[in-house]
């Protein structure tokens, strides 16, 4: 696929009026970010003793036993093992969180539990224990299917995060779905343009040569898209993620994932 | 192109170069950001000067010597490789030391690893930067004092959507 | 803190070659990068890896910056007896990080 006809592409996509009704991927034909990698890449996150998301993911652990906070509580003192209490938890996430009256992502959510029920102090977002936790979390629901929860309340908000992955953004002033519904699988400057499904995070990026959030790469994108990102913890990221998970329903959880 | 300003402040000719720089594919990596805008050239007399530190100025024949890179890597920052070297590995006949050279990264080493009977197999598995596309080299020592090569080449292609401030 | 994470078999038979993987957490910052104002980010890697085996260095690596980070590095050795392997990464900074397997060799 050379980049003229990607160019002529977008030139008819920018002519379309009805830009919010176009055709997402069939169900069927969804695939992974896993699929478009070269085989080295692949084996870098199918080895556990070479995809460095697993450094991230053994500090998880110590963070998820470690005492923490004027409450001296571990994650492990309310939660137990988190091999079982935490399997399928990243699967379901975002939630509805009733206090906040809005929906929360996984690392807000543990940032809930660090500031409530241990009294200690949040992580920052993209911070390295942040990750960490995160990491370990999401790693206990690898293999499992992602989820969203069937939650009315939620509907408003996967409803306004569908609109923003249509609305088109930035001095580049294209949307998400006319590189990541309209030419998945074609090339764009030597990379094959994926679906974009969230199924990996937080994930070792080649590019970051580290691990990082799902926030931290639609940030990239937006940057990407000479946009303005929003500030992290907004609620419209929290919002395309529901949408994105959504979107990404019944595909099977990889974190910690290697992407290029 | 790597933009050097913050991208709030991106002009629209910033924007059409950097466009203009992905569309030619012959961009930087996002390893290296010179502000001068240095050319990745190869060095081939600091690559030279690597190899004769390394091997003493002996001969260095092709062959024995095993180097798999992907002929295309996704991304320059990770670059996976593996070097085998042909060696019955004991005593009387061993792979004493491998040494990696690049011929365009800012400085020719990559790594040098000494080995001995007591190994088994000469093989060396790593990840390794390419600032750019360019031909790789690895040399191994062996225990007879002879010195043995085998080189490959990497074509480096960056990543889509560059990342400027996370 | 989880530095480094080893692979080692628990168990193998005497005179089995071996497949050993390491992986340190390490950001190999080059020296070769500037920040958006042009001023050098100082190089920041780990430049030696040892691995010794009941302290018989059987394995000795020289990182230079080309090496990515989060350094992977996979080789082999004969299982000769149990005991101990033990792992040491040292670079700038005074950087250093060791991690130790047991083998059991029957």
């Amino acid at each position: 696929m050379t980049l003229v006809r990607l160019a002529s592409a977008f030139a008819l996509l920018s002519l379309t009026t009805a830009e919010l009704a176009h055709a997402e991927i069939p169900l069927a034909e969804r695939r992974s970010g896993y699929a478009d990698m070269a085989p080295e890449t692949k084996a870098m996150q199918d080895d556990d003793a070479a995809n460095p998301g697993m450094l991230a993911v053994l500090d998880g652990e110590a963070l998820w036993n470690a005492k923490a906070g004027t409450a001296a509580k571990s994650c492990a003192d309310c939660h137990g093992d988190a091999r079982s209490a935490m399997k399928g938890v990243a699967a379901r996430y975002p939630a509805f969180e009733p206090a906040q009256n809005r929906p929360i992502n996984l690392d807000q959510r543990i940032n809930l539990c660090r500031t409530e029920r241990q009294q200690a102090p949040a992580f920052p977002y993209e911070s390295r224990n942040m990750l960490a936790l995160s990491a370990y979390v999401g790693r206990q629901s690898r293999g499992e299917k992602i989820a969203p929860p069937d939650d009315a309340r939620l509907r408003p908000h996967l409803d306004a995060g569908r609109e923003r992955y249509n609305v088109r953004i930035g001095q580049l002033n294209l949307a998400c779905n006319h590189c990541h519904d309209d030419n998945w699988g074609k090339k764009l400057a030597g990379n094959v343009i994926p679906q974009a499904h969230p199924n990996g995070y937080p994930l070792y990026r080649l590019e970051w040569q580290s691990l990082g959030s799902l926030q931290r790469r639609l940030r990239n994108c937006m940057i990407g898209m000479r946009a303005e990102p929003y500030a992290y913890g907004a609620l419209e990221y929290v919002e395309l993620e529901l949408y994105l998970m959504w979107r990404a329903r019944g595909m099977t959880i990889e974190t910690p994932a290697v992407r290029p | 192109m790597r933009e050097s300003s913050p991208t709030t402040q991106t002009t629209r000719r910033r924007v059409l170069a950097g466009a203009g720089a992905l569309v030619g594919g012959a961009a930087l990596p996002a390893v290296l950001t010179p502000p001068a805008a240095a050319q990745i050239q190869a060095n081939p007399a600091a690559l030279a000067m690597a190899i004769r530190k390394a091997t003493g100025g002996a001969e260095v024949k092709t062959g024995k010597v095993k180097l798999e890179v992907p002929p295309l890597s996704e991304n320059g920052n990770s670059v996976p490789m593996i070097i085998t070297v042909d060696s019955p590995m004991t005593q009387e006949s061993y792979v004493k030391a491998i040494h990696v050279f690049t011929e365009k990264n800012p400085q020719p080493n990559v790594i040098s690893v000494q080995l001995g009977p007591r190994a088994g197999k000469a093989l060396l598995q790593t990840r390794i930067r390419l600032a750019d596309t360019q031909t790789i080299s690895a040399i191994a020592e062996l225990s007879d004092g002879t010195f043995w090569s085998d080189s490959a080449d990497v074509v480096i292609t960056l990543g889509a959507c560059l990342e400027d401030n996370p | 803190m989880a530095r480094a994470l080893i692979n080692v078999p628990a168990k193998a038979k005497r005179g089995e070659v071996i497949a050993i993987k390491t992986l340190v957490s390490h950001v190999m910052e080059s020296g070769f990068r500037h920040t958006n104002l042009g001023a050098v980010i100082p190089r920041d890697i780990i430049d030696t890896f040892v691995c010794t085996y009941n302290g018989e260095e059987i394995f000795r690596a020289q990182l230079a910056p080309a090496i990515a980070a989060n350094p992977f590095i996979a080789f082999h050795t004969v299982a000769t007896d149990s005991g101990k392997l033990e792992f040491k990464w040292t670079g700038d900074n005074g950087f250093t990080a060791t991690e130790i397997a047991t083998i059991t060799v029957e």
